[in-house]
């Protein structure tokens, strides 16, 4: 019965969601990059991390130079640069997906508890939150990137576990204004546990205000990698990453320039994807737009 | 007023002391700085020695405390890779860096503004459109990258401005681009999103129906009123102007305390990281905290207590 009388309401939801064009464009977007992340293996022409030197640096296939079988150019090492961007989905996806896993689950949980609870917790919660606020990002990724060694998962644990703070200004906000409404109160009359008030009473209410900042924070966590990756304390140079690539095609700017242009525009068509996506959520979820 | 400003002043100790002693515990677990700064051929006896000079040697706690100490006397040490005061090191580098972060934002906010506020006064209109899609492509575009296609275009290609390095206003241009673009996008959007939201207003109506002219409307009744929201997002932005700023003058080589500090990590220059994370972190504190003050002086029926 629930679940018959749901449905009307979520198929509209998806139609509201969808009637805006750069939503649906936005998803298109998403939904090729997800396509390649899976099916790197079977769309790339070849292995991302084969050799050639004898045909390094070859300029994509319609330039003079350009060789049929390397539509998008070679880089230094003679690696075909379209795999290697079909391989580099596949690193933007995990670290989107895995970073914001790790920092909503953490942001949302410290979060609700210091709404809830309050008083000293909440007080040692949001001075931690400042403390992490007023450190520069990219020099704390750089010294745990230092501690730990570079890789896939040192760099989706950092970003994941510094992305709480975003969660948690967020969260404890609405919380603390959510707890002193009339049907918490009924709830803790009617003898709730507060775990059970958390849980089944205020966390459903956050969550479209959660989806919109998730969906912004996967566009975050794809920006920072590739920023890591680029500045060489991201994922190593034997996983094929936009980052990654990037780098290495900035010594190379003034001979070969499609080294640095095509791993740029994945990264930000994948970003303005997800963020035309965030953009319509919002909107749909908005309850002052649907009227 | 007086006990809200002390409060957050009291606030921003505890956070500061917090973030200093983040700093010194992350350090001392990268390792040891004698690996990198003493020459490969070097005997135990000389390592050891180095250790001993600078104290490497004695218990964490024990240098958790000398350091604490001397930080809350503004005395950060010498930098072990040039044997200057460290706090003066990364002073000097300040307006390098202040000179390009707030190029940076004045060009942000001088296109911004004005394009939010036309973008929604015409809203669905082709400008609308076109500074929407743009602020959305700013957006999506990473600062590294956006960094190099102008060097690329502007400097390799065109070669009206130089790549890199400090020097005249020439060197300026394309590294406030850079950095400003990303805030750019982020305050036009919000200007337009406030913009709107106010244009909506009932008193904003009741102004146009008194026969108010246009141009005092928008920057006497609408713009006023979308201050809030625009300061509140342009400390934010500040904030990771200070983030933003380590890549661009990576990129460009510009002479700033962003480069000083991916130096110092890389040399394990205790001090000098010390130092830049204590300044960054205390010029982020001391923002937050003047944007706050700043709501009072934009809407007069705020008051702290």
């Amino acid at each position: 019965m629930i679940a018959e009388a749901a449905a009307p309401a979520r198929r509209s939801f998806v139609r509201v969601l969808f009637a805006a064009p750069a939503t649906v464009v936005g998803a298109c977007i998403v939904a090729l990059v997800a396509a390649c992340a899976l099916l790197a293996p079977w769309l790339a022409p070849h292995d991302p991390n084969v050799q050639n030197l004898g045909l390094a640096l070859r300029p994509p296939a319609w330039l003079a130079g350009g060789d049929g079988r390397y539509a998008l150019g070679t880089d230094s090492l003679g690696r075909d640069i379209f795999s290697r961007m079909l391989w580099g989905a596949r690193v933007a996806a995990i670290v989107g997906v895995c970073v914001v896993a790790i920092g909503g689950t953490l942001g949302i949980a410290v979060g609700l508890l210091a709404g809830y609870v309050g008083g000293a917790i909440d007080s040692i919660v949001s001075r931690i939150a400042d403390m992490q606020l007023a450190f520069p990002l990219v020099l704390l990724a750089i010294a745990i990137v230092g501690v730990v060694g570079p890789g896939l998962w040192t760099i989706v644990a950092t970003l994941g576990i510094t992305s709480w703070v975003q969660y948690v200004r967020v969260v404890r906000a609405e919380t603390l204004a959510l707890r002193e409404r009339d049907f918490v109160a009924a709830a803790r009359a009617t003898g709730a546990s507060p775990a059970r008030i958390v849980l089944r009473h205020i966390l459903p209410n956050l969550t479209s205000t959660i989806s919109v900042l998730a969906t912004f924070e996967v566009a975050r966590a794809i920006i920072l990698e590739s920023a890591l990756s680029f500045l060489g304390l991201g994922v190593p140079p034997s996983i094929p990453s936009w980052g990654g690539m990037l780098a290495d095609g900035r010594a190379y700017l003034d001979t070969a320039w499609w080294l640095g242009l095509f791993p740029g525009i994945a990264i930000s068509t994948a970003v303005l994807g997800v963020n035309l996506l965030g953009d319509g959520l919002r909107d749909a979820l908005d309850p002052r737009r649907i009227a | 007023m007086i006990a809200y400003v002390l409060r957050r002043l009291l606030g921003a100790v505890i956070v500061l002391a917090g973030v200093g002693t983040i700093v010194f515990v992350i350090l001392h677990l990268t390792g040891d700085p004698a690996a990198v700064m003493m020459p490969p051929e070097a005997t135990t006896a000389e390592i050891a020695n180095f250790r001993h000079q600078h104290g490497f040697d004695r218990p964490l706690v024990v240098q958790f405390a000398t350091f604490a100490s001397a930080v809350v006397h503004g005395d950060f040490g010498m930098s072990l890779r040039h044997g200057e005061p460290a706090l003066a090191l990364a002073l000097e580098r300040v307006p390098a860096s202040a000179e390009l972060g707030l190029t940076a934002l004045l060009l942000a906010l001088i296109i911004a503004i004005p394009a939010g506020v036309v973008s929604a006064l015409r809203r669905d209109s082709a400008i609308d459109l076109l500074a929407r899609v743009a602020a959305l492509v700013g957006q999506s575009m990473p600062v590294y990258w956006l960094g190099i296609m102008l060097i690329l275009v502007f400097a390799v290609q065109l070669g009206w401005f130089p790549s890199g390095g400090g020097g005249g206003p020439n060197h300026l241009v394309l590294p406030a681009l850079t950095l400003g673009l990303f805030s750019m996008a982020k305050i036009m959007r919000l200007t337009r999103a406030a913009m709107l939201d106010i244009l909506g207003s009932d008193f904003l109506r009741t102004a146009r129906a008194k026969g108010v002219g246009s141009m005092q409307l928008i920057w006497h009744h609408a713009l006023r009123n979308a201050w809030i929201p625009i300061v509140t997002v342009v400390g934010i932005e500040l904030g990771t102007l200070l983030s933003q700023a380590i890549i661009t003058e990576t990129i460009f080589s510009w002479p700033g305390i962003g480069r000083l500090a991916v130096q110092a990590i890389a040399d394990r220059d205790y001090p000098v990281v010390e130092a830049i994370v204590i300044l960054s972190a205390s010029s982020f504190v001391a923002l937050n905290l003047l944007v706050d003050l700043s709501y009072a002086a934009l809407d007069p029926r705020i008051r702290y207590e």
